[in-house]
């Protein structure tokens, strides 16, 4: 095969990304839009090893054969609670694979420019900027998506780590690594400071990810998926690989647009996210009067009973639900409501969950109809009219603070107007603050009542009391 | 040595591609937010490419560890994200 024939073959699994991108954004299309990245992914794999006249056979089905069981098995046994550290984890995985390509190319240029004795450099302008650009990006997606992982898995504290003068040391370190960066560029044969760099920015990587805290982790998923595109195009400018670097641009803009989304969802900025922080401060005054005398406590039974005089009821899940595994609880209550002719849906803010559409996938996969999941902007007009509202582990998305007062570290954020339904039923272990550490009003108002216990067994206590009733 | 014209060539396929990616997700429902994650994500598996490339075009041990390595890493990235993905579509049901 001739490299223009390669290109071609690549100019095709380009168009299959684009096509099967666009396919991923529509509900119809979706499970094609997969297929044809995946048919893309294969014939670009396919070609590559045709055109090289399938060299080096036994490394590549060892790499290709170990990591696709890996990949298979992670992909089949993951739970879908799960999810978001999965995601976590291939990212990281696409970020240190272009650290080692990068790594892998620039020592085998500079070993062939020393044994031809050559005097010049070892590799163009593009290249070494590309090869420190991707050692770089790379290793910080790694890292930074490892420590995501930890904490989604629990075993990196959820808390916001902060510390004084933590600006200051991401700068500095960040800075070195731009410095190595140049020399790098400047004299490509020093292939030790690749790995240098390569460190630093794996340091740099922990980080910017530590101090983010657990509510904040829909948007660092989708900023280190970006970054894993973006890792991949400057291994693109390295190889000068028109597929790698069309792919690799493609993720990285579809990537920022998602971490947009969930910025606008939080009324915050970028840069508020990575560099200033909700959740720091832990500390509230106020919440014993906010609290005081007010607070309704309430039972299973009289739950059940509010529910069967109700038309209409709605659910608003948050990570608590998927804590406490109480989404098949959501499924048979929903049922049995169904049974009896009442109107059930769900309302989800975009970033309730640990990554972007969490919820959506624990309900979907409970096979709660997708057209009963309503978006935030569209329920929120329906509250008025709905009877009971059941707020399942979800706290500052419905804090009725983030839209009356300023000055509170939500203020401004838009939420799920579940205040203004005839009856809210709050499900929580306690009164304790959510994420944003400050008190919630709707728990003290005329119309919530508190039922309070593990998510999962009060909603099995739900569902018996609702069939008895 | 740098080949300018090679180069605006693939810078300009790259600014291109920058554009094709946010036009083409403008408008996402939110139940899709989390399926066109991991499916991007293994699009952006394409790394594997450049790990056979590296592997490929020869070299010396340390080289060929790597790019092995590399290629072991960006085939978990795309095998499992295309499964992972279709695994989660396939329970996105409409029911009636």
């Amino acid at each position: 095969m001739q490299p223009e024939h390669l290109n071609l073959l690549y100019l095709v699994a380009a168009v299959l990304f684009i096509l099967g991108l666009k396919n991923l954004g529509h509900p119809r299309t979706a499970v094609r839009g997969n297929i044809l990245g995946a048919v893309g992914m294969a014939l670009a794999v396919v070609g590559t090893l045709w055109f090289q006249g399938f060299v080096h056979m036994e490394l590549v089905a060892g790499g290709i054969i170990g990591g696709s069981v890996i990949g298979i098995v992670l992909a089949i046994r993951i739970k879908m609670t799960a999810m978001p550290q999965l995601v976590g984890l291939f990212n990281g995985f696409g970020g240190v694979a272009s650290v080692l390509v990068a790594g892998a190319v620039l020592i085998a240029a500079v070993t062939t420019a020393v044994m031809s004795a050559g005097s010049g450099l070892a590799m163009s302008l593009q290249e070494s900027v590309a090869t420190a650009a991707s050692g770089l990006i790379g290793a910080v997606t790694f890292l930074g998506s490892l420590i995501a992982f930890g904490k989604l898995q629990g075993i990196v504290t959820e808390k916001p780590l902060r510390y004084h003068g933590e600006q200051v040391v991401k700068v500095v370190v960040l800075g070195a690594a731009l410095v190595l960066s140049a020399m790098i560029v400047l004299d490509p044969s020093r292939t030790e400071l690749y790995w240098i760099l390569v460190a630093l920015s794996a340091v740099l990587g922990i980080l910017l990810v530590m101090p983010i805290g657990g509510a904040d982790m829909p948007i660092v998923i989708a900023l280190l998926n970006s970054y894993s595109g973006i890792a991949a195009a400057a291994t693109g400018f390295v190889l000068s690989n028109n597929v790698l670097i069309v792919a690799g641009s493609l993720v990285g803009a579809s990537g920022i647009i998602l971490t947009q989304n969930m910025c606008k969802a939080m009324n915050r900025s970028l840069a508020n996210v990575l560099f200033g922080g909700v959740g720091a401060i832990v500390e509230n005054k106020e919440q014993g009067d906010i609290y005081a005398g007010k607070v309704k406590s309430t039972s299973a039974e009289e739950v059940a009973m509010i529910l069967k005089t109700a038309s209409r009821v709605a659910f608003v899940p948050g990570y608590g639900m998927a804590v406490a595994r109480a989404q098949t609880g959501v499924r048979l209550l929903t049922e049995a409501m169904e049974a009896d002719d009442i109107h059930v849906e769900f309302g989800i803010h975009p970033v309730a969950g640990r990554m972007p559409g969490h919820m959506n996938v624990l309900l979907a996969e409970e096979n709660i109809s997708y057209d009963k999941l309503r978006e935030m902007d569209a329920i929120n007009p329906d509250f008025p009219n709905t009877d009971v509202v059941i707020v399942l582990g979800a706290n500052d998305v419905v804090n009725p603070i983030a839209r009356e007062s300023a000055g509170s570290p939500i203020s401004g954020m838009p939420i799920l107007d579940v205040d203004k339904a005839r009856t809210v039923v709050v499900i929580k272990r306690s009164l304790s603050p959510g994420f944003a550490g400050i008190a919630n009003p709707l728990f003290a108002a005329d119309n919530t009542l508190m039922l309070f216990g593990d998510g999962k067994k009060v909603m099995e206590e739900l569902v018996a009391a609702y069939k008895d009733a | 040595m740098l080949d300018t014209a090679a180069f605006i060539n693939i810078l300009t396929i790259f600014v291109l591609a920058i554009f094709v990616g946010f036009e083409v997700i403008t408008k996402v429902p939110p139940i899709l937010h989390t399926p066109l994650m991991s499916g991007s994500n293994a699009i952006s598996g394409i790394t594997v490419i450049g790990a056979l490339l590296a592997l490929g075009a020869g070299g010396g041990t340390f080289t060929t560890v790597l790019a092995t390595a590399a290629l072991f890493f960006a085939t978990i990235n795309v095998v499992g994200g295309f499964v992972v993905t279709h695994r989660m579509l396939s329970k996105f049901k409409k029911r009636d």
